[in-house]
């Protein structure tokens, strides 16, 4: 079983990469871009786990390791 | 006073902080390797700079799962001195024992320079010899050392007086330009509410020979020395 | 089999060939093809290069190893040696600028490393294109960041350099690193295999497809393999290069292996070969056991992967469990894969099928040297073939422009990007003459530069090889170290052109020369060639880093003026020399004219001087003269000074003003001093026939400079310093 999981910075707190990424977009004159989140995604590869198993651990892990709940939010997904 | 310089996988500032303690200010330093479980009987736990575990998570984030965090936590709990320096400041704010969490610098950019600061607080273990307002040489050298806390924490980080170092021009002015990594408030080094856990970017370690060009490093490790919060 | 397609993937000949199978006795396999291919290339076998190189002068008593291993050693006594050397990654690092960088450095550190030594600086030698181009900028943020991304994660200190920029590297930028590492002389590790029996140790990362040699990947041969193309790229791990670091120490420190190779160039091919050569033994390997980070590699790709952060070690079989427990310690894996055997082959298994028996010596020691075809070169004449070059209007101007050209301008930009203080040994900032490393415990500090000016050397080759020793050497002079051997990394075009195999030779009978007049051994260095684009080749590029000791670091001349009132002293002749000159490129356009002239026995005269002075303590400072001639000397001598400081300096009638202030003549230094220590200054350089003028004095907040009571240049520090700081950092504001 793969799970996708998805680590980006809150809406909250600014994303100086994210801003450069948008400032780069808009000088090469896409300028419908209105914002940019960089995010970072983690695959993992399981086993030996069922999926009701995986949909309570994964939260665990990301919200423990993975995402620091400070400044940063998580979103994940099971891979077909 | 025995201080114990924590050894992570990634450690590179480990060696410069134990001669900066042992063979220039002539105390009793030890290393202690993150897998153990032994503070060897330390007084004060210092997590040097450097990159632990590569800094691959984020700065900090595997280093607070190593073993002997364990000890550090208990000895921090039990009112022990706890410091740390860079990557170590990093290892603190995911452990929890300092609020707050580091972003990439502004400029997105690795920065290695002297910087100014000024002290805020003079009244900590870690900051005893200096005056308010002092304004201390000392270098920094990180990627992500861009403190950020949500507005309730800077608040409270305040009002108990915990700030204890921000970034500042040469006469102690906070302008943006001496906020060279983007931190709120200008914030550069912090204590928690009971005062014996310290964390801050710069490396006082750096900066305790003139042959190095300054000794103002000195002013925070000879406070720890002196031991007492006044 | 063996057909000239194939040769040619090989980048071998058909008479090399004929050649191996001699050796070999019989035709070889694809994978021995392999093997020779890339033990026989340009770049480890130094095929166009050798008969050349071993004219250097290698030898001196503090010489304990020259080259022939990972990095050169010399004794600097106290039971202490250095272990340096310089490395190019120039095509890796215009392919992907970060990782090719980053892998430069990855490289070099563990070449000094495997030889025992703690790497304790770094210095990099980088040419670009010119940086308004925004191609040219990117290559230049990319090799910034992977050269800080691979050293201040890994922990060495970069603590200077030089950086040029130059239209002919815009399509092949250079990458020159450059480590200096410390050992205690009984800890000197080798790449050797001692006795029959002992066991070959695989540590550090798995195996992947890295860098595998283009030919692998056109062999058609390799069927249902080429699938699994992988781009050429190198990726570096320098937090696990840390843990390496760390445990081959602690392994050597414990006295618990016998030899030691890094898997750098042609990886697992070269270490077990040359550690086998070197010790006149064979070596058995099974590639089952090699940690393989890829599914199916073959032989061919696994004995010729580049991966990066792998050494092999050879251990007395007693033991190899304590050496596991080390590596276990630092979360590595060390993993027996062969022994040590008798008989001078190299022997390797797959899959329980003999893949390659091929006879050591061949491989490493019997690779042929080529006297390739070579043209003479002939040092330029005067400047512009009869097109006279104007004076300036307004020299103010001329010299702010100057001040602002990307080759002279601050490299603040750059350097900060470095941790230039971990280990807490730099005792002087990037941007001195050269860098300064305390050793703790000891009065005494080791010293380090890089040099090399390219366009010189294209001007007159054997001048601009013998001066970039020089340079490199008054440098250390201008800190106070005095020169103990030296390094080198030699950037040519192709070597099959007789004109470049001309500036080649010539080059290194310049740098005999240098050598020779200071005396100092090359321990070792690096060629890199096929420099080219679209058939134009680089300009000659050899940069020589020279390595020297202080003998009381409180003596050490730190850059910029001290104190208003000191006299300004110029050691050395300036003559009528604009040709080649950074003035003539950056204000006229033009990169003509003859280099300017060197003479060692003059050079030697001013750099003893000026090391006698400094030992004597009468120096506040102390700058050479190179790019942007005097004025961008004094001006550098005000901007590292205490702030603010500016001079008054008035200069002889005679030569022509640009030429005096801006041209590059060989063999001055600018320094200051006390007033009241000018005579016997004078009186010393006298003594040693130098020719020493004092020119003014250290004074007011601007830069004023005249000829004869004329003034040509008036401009604050401020607008100065301005001109000279902002100049890169505006470049990069565009997208910042």
């Amino acid at each position: 079983m793969k799970v996708r999981i998805l680590v980006s910075f809150k809406n909250s707190v600014l994303d100086p990469q994210g801003q450069t990424v948008k400032n780069a977009l808009l000088t090469l004159g896409y300028g419908f871009v209105k914002d940019v989140r960089q995010g970072k995604v983690f695959e993992l590869d399981l086993e030996g786990i069922d999926e009701a198993e995986a949909r309570r651990l994964i939260p665990e892990i990301a919200d423990k390791v993975l995402a620091n709940p400070i400044i940063e939010k998580f979103s994940w997904d099971i891979m077909p | 006073m025995r201080f114990g310089v924590v050894v992570f996988p990634g450690s590179n500032c480990d060696s410069d902080t134990l001669h900066a303690l042992r063979d220039v200010l002539n105390q009793d330093a030890v290393f202690l390797w993150h897998k153990d479980h032994d503070l060897k009987g330390v007084d004060c736990v210092v997590l040097p700079g450097g990159f632990a575990h590569g800094d691959y998570l984020r700065s900090g984030a595997i280093a607070k799962f190593s073993p002997l965090m364990r000890e550090v936590g208990e000895h921090a709990a039990r009112g022990g001195l706890v410091l740390g320096i860079c990557n170590g400041f990093q290892v603190l704010l995911e452990l929890g024992l300092l609020p707050g969490a580091m972003l990439r610098n502004k400029n997105l950019k690795f920065l290695c320079r002297f910087v100014t600061l000024r002290v805020e607080n003079e009244r900590t273990v870690f900051t005893n010899r200096a005056r308010k307002g002092q304004v201390l040489r000392i270098p920094i050298a990180h990627f992500d050392g861009n403190y950020y806390a949500p507005p309730k924490v800077l608040d409270d980080v305040e009002r108990n007086s915990q700030v204890v170092l921000r970034y500042a021009d040469e006469q102690g002015r906070l302008t943006e330009e001496a906020n060279v990594n983007g931190s709120m408030r200008s914030i550069a080094g912090l204590v928690n509410k009971a005062g014996n856990v310290m964390g801050l970017m710069p490396h006082p370690e750096r900066a305790a020979e003139a042959l190095l060009g300054g000794t103002d490093g000195r002013v925070i490790l000879e406070s720890v020395i002196r031991g007492r919060a006044s | 089999m063996i057909d000239d397609r194939i040769l040619k993937d090989h980048n071998l000949t058909r008479d090399e060939f004929k050649l191996i199978v001699k050796l070999v006795g019989r035709e070889p396999n694809l994978t021995e093809l392999g093997i020779f291919s890339v033990m026989w290339s340009e770049h480890c076998g130094y095929k166009s290069s050798r008969v050349h190189l071993k004219k250097l002068p290698t030898k001196g008593p503090a010489v304990i190893q020259g080259p022939g291993e990972n990095a050169g050693v010399l004794d600097i006594g106290d039971g202490l040696a250095v272990v340096f050397k310089i490395e190019s990654h120039n095509h890796p690092s215009f392919i992907e600028p970060y990782q090719g960088a980053a892998t430069g450095v990855g490289g070099i550190l563990r070449d000094i490393f495997t030889m025992g030594a703690r790497p304790i600086a770094v210095m990099d030698s980088l040419r670009f294109g010119p940086p308004d181009q925004p191609k040219n900028r990117s290559i230049m943020e990319g090799v910034v960041s992977g050269i800080a991304g691979y050293g201040n994660s890994f922990g060495v200190p970069t603590v200077g350099g030089e950086v040029y920029f130059d239209a002919g590297y815009a399509q092949n930028p250079l990458v020159n690193v450059f480590c200096l590492g410390l050992v205690q002389k009984d800890k000197i590790f080798y790449a050797k295999t001692d006795g029959v029996g002992n066991a070959v140790l695989y540590v550090g990362a798995k195996t992947g497809r890295d860098g595998i040699h283009g030919a692998t990947m056109a062999s058609a041969e390799f069927g249902k393999e080429t699938e699994h193309k992988r781009p050429n790229v190198q990726v570096g791990d320098p937090f696990k290069e840390k843990l390496l670091l760390e445990a081959c120490l602690e392994a050597m420190e414990r006295g618990l292996i016998v030899g030691i190779q890094d898997m750098g160039a042609a990886g697992l091919t070269c270490s077990t070969s040359e550690m086998a050569a070197k010790s006149g033994t064979g070596i058995e390997v099974d590639l089952d056991l090699v940690p393989q980070r890829e599914a199916g590699m073959t032989p061919y790709e696994i004995m010729l992967s580049e991966s990066q952060e792998r050494m092999l070690m050879v251990a007395r079989p007693e033991r190899v469990a304590d050496v596991q427990a080390i590596f276990a310690k630092w979360d590595l894996d060390a993993v027996v894969i062969g022994k040590v055997v008798e008989g001078g082959r190299l022997k390797v298994r797959f899959h329980g099928d003999e893949v390659i028996d091929l006879p050591v010596d061949a491989i490493v020691n019997l690779c042929p040297a080529y006297k390739r075809p070579s043209v003479k070169p002939k040092p330029a004449k005067a400047a512009g073939k009869g097109a006279p070059v104007s004076l300036p209007d307004n020299f103010s101007k001329a010299f702010l422009k100057l001040l602002a050209s990307p080759t002279i301008a601050d490299k603040e930009w750059i350097f900060r990007q470095y941790d230039h203080m971990v280990q807490t040994n730099t005792a002087f900032l990037p941007g001195a003459d050269a860098a300064v490393l305390r050793l703790k415990g000891s009065r005494r500090a080791l010293a380090a530069s890089l040099d090399g000016n390219s366009l010189h050397t294209r001007l007159d080759p054997k001048t601009g090889g013998a001066a970039a020793v020089a340079e490199a050497c008054r440098n250390l002079a201008c800190v106070g170290a005095r020169p103990i051997g030296v390094t080198n990394c030699l950037n040519f075009g192709n070597p099959e052109k007789p004109e470049v195999m001309g500036q080649f030779e010539a080059v290194i009978e310049g740098m005999i020369e240098a050598c020779k007049a200071f005396a100092i051994p090359v321990t070792g260095g690096n060629v890199s060639f096929y420099n080219d684009t679209e058939g134009t080749s680089i300009n000659p590029t050899p940069v020589l880093g020279v390595v020297g000791i202080i003998e009381d670091i409180d003596k050490a001349v730190r850059p910029g003026f001290k104190a208003a009132g000191d006299v300004v002293v110029l050691l050395g002749e300036t003559k009528d020399e604009i040709g080649g000159s950074e003035y003539l490129k950056a204000v006229h356009g033009r990169e003509d004219g003859p280099a300017p002239r060197l003479d060692l026995a003059v050079e030697k005269k001013v750099q003893e001087l000026c090391l006698e002075a400094a030992g004597l303590g009468l120096l506040q400072s102390a700058h050479d003269l190179s790019e942007g001639g005097l004025a961008v000397a004094l001006a550098e001598s005000c901007f590292h000074g205490r702030k603010g400081l500016g001079c008054v300096v008035d200069l002889e009638a005679g030569l022509r003003p640009d030429a005096l202030l801006f041209g590059e003549s060989q063999s001055r230094i600018v320094v200051s001093l006390r007033p009241t220590d000018l005579n016997r200054l004078l009186e010393l350089a006298r003594e040693r026939k130098v020719r020493a003028a004092a020119i003014g004095k250290v004074y007011g907040e601007s830069i004023v400079l005249s000829q004869a009571g004329k003034k040509l240049v008036d401009v604050t520090v401020r607008e100065a310093f301005k001109a000279w700081k902002n100049a890169i950092p505006d470049l990069f504001k565009i997208h910042a």
